[in-house]
């Protein structure tokens, strides 16, 4: 299933990254706007939390993916 | 001893004017960093305060299979956190700019399970408890070479438990700042303190509840964890990153207090494997469609070799109503498989080699529906000029277990 996964992550990279184009500094006032962070929002640190407490899975999330939480 | 006083002060001068062109000379280039000029017309370099982030979080649960009580039972809690993140930069004479960031957090919280420990003394381990966990992170960016470095130290305590973090992170951009590489790696060494239920005790074992703590065993949690980011400008309006990150866990990954009632009524406490490796991959989006809305998108895929495979989507649309003023609603889904070690109350077979009936880690889904506030104003909130940004959020949490959560969080930014 994991592979499978992968796999369709990779087509995906590969149609994305096929479709870049040179974006110059002066054209990035979309995607220098805050909204567009590519991480969590610093107000979403305790959910960050709560989800590593009530759910098994963690990481990749720019949260904690494991240790120095008291959880497993 | 004219002469000696006069040879100094030449001496004295001479170096005074040295620094003053190595000013010049490294200042050069010199665009976003923490410069500032003097009367003499060279640049100077000083500490500079970048931002202060304060968090406040209130999060209440409840829902009926608590992992204390076997399965069953309360999982009431409340958790009031808050965060104290202070960085200041400076910028070196090679024109890299240094960042040092502070960042303290407490978290108070109530557990009406935890009482079910040891019901005729009240433990105390976890009813009502304190964490607390600073931690103090240092990086080194240049700008020319396009590369950060960092490293950070991360201290965490409970009653029940104390461990130690480092980490390491290097980041390099390209030359057109279109795609990012970062690789992260850390290490956190926890120690536990193993409370047993009262009635699963031996007589001389401690109860673990203050100033009852001699000759309590204390067991090691030892967790390593790699990242590796890809992030893409696509066009100019589209950026994704791709994630990875791995991680190992080894000592005792069980908790003590945890119980597991057997099919023949007879009872005993969690016991899990001494290992778990866990493989998590994440993708995030963010979109500008037209010129009011942004749409981010996370999604995730995890395994472990406990046998849980999980998937999680968020969803989140900032509408701006202003340029200054935004609602966020949002969306998150999780689904998650059982660990193989997994069984409800009173379902485990004396036989099993591993058992557990903590619901946390047991097979359902969840949903998690809010919405956040943003307000930016320029010229700062409420005419106050480093009020940079308020944020609020609320969302409501529901597990298919029957559990339900609410939180609330705002964030305050001083810059």
């Amino acid at each position: 299933m994991m592979k499978k996964w992968i796999l369709y992550i990779s087509v995906l990279s590969f149609i994305l990254l096929q479709s870049c184009t040179a974006v110059k500094e002066f054209q990035k006032s979309r995607i220098n706007d805050s909204e567009m962070e590519l991480s969590s929002r610093k107000s979403e640190k305790f959910e960050q939390s709560f989800y590593l407490y009530r759910e098994g899975a963690s990481g990749a999330n720019g949260g904690k993916s494991g240790g120095g939480c008291g959880c497993n | 001893m004219k002469k000696i006083l006069v040879t100094i002060g030449l001496y004295c001068s001479l170096l005074h004017g040295a620094k003053a062109q190595e000013f010049l000379f490294y200042s050069r280039g010199a665009k976003n960093a923490s410069v500032s000029k003097i009367d003499t017309g060279f640049l100077k370099r000083k500490i500079k305060f970048e931002e202060i982030n304060l968090v406040s979080g209130y999060y209440l649960q409840d829902g009926n299979n608590s992992a204390i009580t076997g399965g069953i039972g309360t999982e009431k809690l409340t958790d009031w956190a808050n965060s104290f993140e202070m960085s200041v930069s400076k910028l070196d004479r090679f024109n890299r700019t240094h960042r040092l960031t502070a960042d303290f957090n407490i978290d108070y919280y109530t557990s009406a399970s935890s009482d079910k420990i040891d019901p005729l003394t009240i433990s105390s381990a976890s009813r009502k408890d304190t964490h607390i966990y600073p931690s103090l992170s240092w990086s080194v960016k240049d700008d020319v070479a396009g590369v950060t470095q960092g490293l950070s130290y991360a201290f965490s305590t409970e009653y029940d438990y104390v461990s130690h973090g480092i980490n390491a992170n290097l980041t390099k951009l390209s030359k057109n700042k279109n795609t990012e590489f970062s690789i992260k790696g850390g290490a956190f060494f926890d120690t536990y303190m193993c409370i047993l239920p009262a009635e699963l005790r031996s007589f001389t074992y401690p109860s673990g509840a203050e100033r009852d703590t001699k000759g309590i065993d204390y067991k090691p949690r030892n967790s390593f964890n790699l990242s590796f980011s890809l992030s893409q400008v696509i066009n100019q309006r589209l950026q994704v990153m791709a994630m990875i990150e791995p991680s190992f866990q080894e000592g005792l990954l069980s908790t003590p207090f945890h119980r597991v009632y057997f099919t023949n009524g007879n009872e005993t406490v969690e016991k899990l494997p001494g290992t778990r490796f866990k493989l998590p991959i994440g993708l995030r989006f963010s979109y500008f469609a037209g010129d009011q809305t942004v749409i981010r998108l996370f999604y995730r895929a995890y395994l472990d070799d406990w046998g849980m495979k999980a998937h999680t989507a968020n969803v989140e649309v900032p509408f701006k109503l202003t340029p200054f003023f935004s609602l966020s609603p949002f969306y998150r889904f999780n689904v998650q498989s059982a660990v193989d070690y997994f069984k409800p109350y009173a379902k485990h077979e004396t036989k099993d080699a591993f058992y557990t009936s903590d619901y946390d880690i047991s097979g359902f889904t969840s949903h998690f529906l809010g919405m956040g506030v943003r307000l930016a104003t320029p010229g700062g909130i409420l005419g106050i000029t480093n009020f940079n940004s308020l944020e609020i959020r609320y969302g409501y949490y529901s597990r298919s277990t029957g559990m339900v959560g609410h939180s609330i969080s705002a964030h305050i930014k001083i810059k």
